[in-house]
């Protein structure tokens, strides 16, 4: 170790809109902080390599994968994680439609589906079918079943836009 | 897996990296998104590296135009490339590949510097710099050089960056009138690694074919750029399996990487309007 590198980097970043001040090993990977550190299981390991989507955060606005982002690259940075997201109510009819629509099996999977899933909607609209299926390429595991996925988020996509959705239509004309 | 390296530094200036490289004794890896990295690192290929983060090195941001030239900076990401008006007007090319570099979420912190200095063969911005007769820009304790992107990729995830060099940014020959660029590749889903793909710019009536996921590194496709220059698909196609030296692996074999390139040639020269 010469004296330009460090082997610990203190951090000072936002979780969840709450200031956090810590000292982590360099090569902390930025899920790893979140779950070992801070205790916020909610955001889940898979792959490790960034193919798997589990770890989906939300970063400075934009969806990240938290196993291929060192925390030390995200000094002053704003995380969202799952339970943050989940408080603050920003995605309750993303979760709503998935537990209407059944769109989980194992639920391994999910935080990184409604962290993809909002980002996606957030930056199209009402998207096509297709796009969510590519957009959420991203983010295929193990169980399958992913017509229930993109029910769900086509169904907060038209919701949010003020489409179709039965309810939405009677509330418009209202 | 967890990386595990031997230290972490942040470079404020190019100079600076280039110093922190010097003094990490050939240990030194320069980490710009992480995403093809980190990944690396997390899998085990290497331990004890030294990252030199260029993330914060405003100089390295940004695309820009330099007379016939378009500069684009080594930590422009894929999420810009989409987007930037200038790249769309005179390198579409690369606009037209970032959208099919692994997904969003990667999308958003991933560098065009870092993806060609990785030089994944499976990559698609390698194969466009080849097609486009791009020149990639180094600067190390000597200065700064600009080397062919043709002449760049040496090998399986080789590059003739010297160990003391980073690269700093790709010029791209601006898009002349007419100029026409097409990217295709055929994964088993999207955002995956290609299996095969083509990127081809079309230059006054003269191809350019850099092939990717079809060998060791991107190659210019000699062969079938000239039987397209002639309107000869079928010729381009039985050239083009001469050009290539694909691989087999898990994901396919050479043989049926080879036939996809030929597939997707076929494709191009339709988007392109040649004589089939």
């Amino acid at each position: 170790m010469t004296q330009s590198f460090r082997d610990r980097i203190d951090l000072e970043m936002t979780v969840n809109g709450e200031e956090v001040e810590l000292t982590v090993p360099a090569g902390r990977h930025l899920i790893d902080v979140l779950r070992l550190d801070l205790g916020l299981t909610g955001s889940h390991v898979g792959c490790e390599h960034g193919v798997c989507g589990a770890c989906t955060l939300i970063v400075d606005g934009s969806a990240v994968r938290g196993c291929l982002t060192l925390a030390a690259q995200l000094q002053g940075c704003e995380v969202w994680t799952i339970e943050g997201l989940t408080e603050g109510g920003v995605i309750g009819d993303l979760q709503k439609a998935f537990v209407e629509r059944n769109a989980l099996q194992c639920g391994y999977c999910t935080p990184g589906m409604l962290a993809s899933a909002k980002a996606l909607i957030e930056a199209d609209g009402v998207p096509s079918r297709e796009t969510i299926r590519e957009h959420m390429s991203g983010n295929y595991c193990r169980c399958t079943g992913y017509e229930a996925i993109v029910d769900a988020i086509e169904t907060v996509a038209r919701q949010r836009a003020g489409e179709t959705e039965p309810q939405a239509r009677s509330g418009a004309t209202s | 897996m967890k990386a595990s390296i031997g230290g972490y530094a942040q470079a404020e200036t190019v100079a600076h990296a280039i110093a922190l490289l010097g003094e990490a004794g050939g240990e030194g890896r320069i980490l710009a998104g992480g995403q093809s990295l980190v990944a690396a690192l997390n899998l085990g290929t290497s331990e004890g590296d030294m990252l030199i983060d260029i993330a914060g090195i405003a100089a390295l941001r940004g695309v820009k135009l330099d007379g016939d030239r378009l500069v684009i900076g080594a930590l422009t990401r894929h999420c810009d490339l989409v987007r930037d008006p200038l790249v769309g007007e005179h390198a579409p090319l690369f606009a037209k590949a970032a959208p099919l570099v692994a997904h969003d979420a990667i999308r958003n912190r991933g560098t065009i510097g870092g993806s060609l200095a990785y030089a994944d063969p499976a990559a698609e911005y390698p194969a466009c710099a080849i097609a486009l007769d791009a020149a990639i820009i180094l600067e190390g304790p000597d200065g700064t050089r600009e080397i062919p992107a043709r002449d760049f990729f040496t090998g399986l995830f080789e590059t003739a960056r010297a160990e003391g060099e980073i690269l700093t940014a790709i010029t791209v020959p601006k898009a002349q009138d007419g100029e026409r660029h097409v990217i295709r590749e055929g994964t088993r889903r999207a955002g995956d690694y290609a299996l095969a793909g083509l990127a081809v710019v079309m230059r006054d009536g003269r191809h350019r074919i850099g092939a990717f996921g079809l060998g060791d590194r991107p190659l210019l496709c000699q062969g079938a750029m000239a039987a397209l220059d002639q309107g000869d698909v079928d010729g381009a196609v039985t050239a083009l399996a001469q050009d290539v030296d694909p691989p087999s692996d898990a994901q396919a074999s050479a043989s049926y990487r080879r036939h996809l390139a030929g597939v997707l040639l076929r494709r191009i020269a339709a988007d392109l309007g040649v004589a089939p």
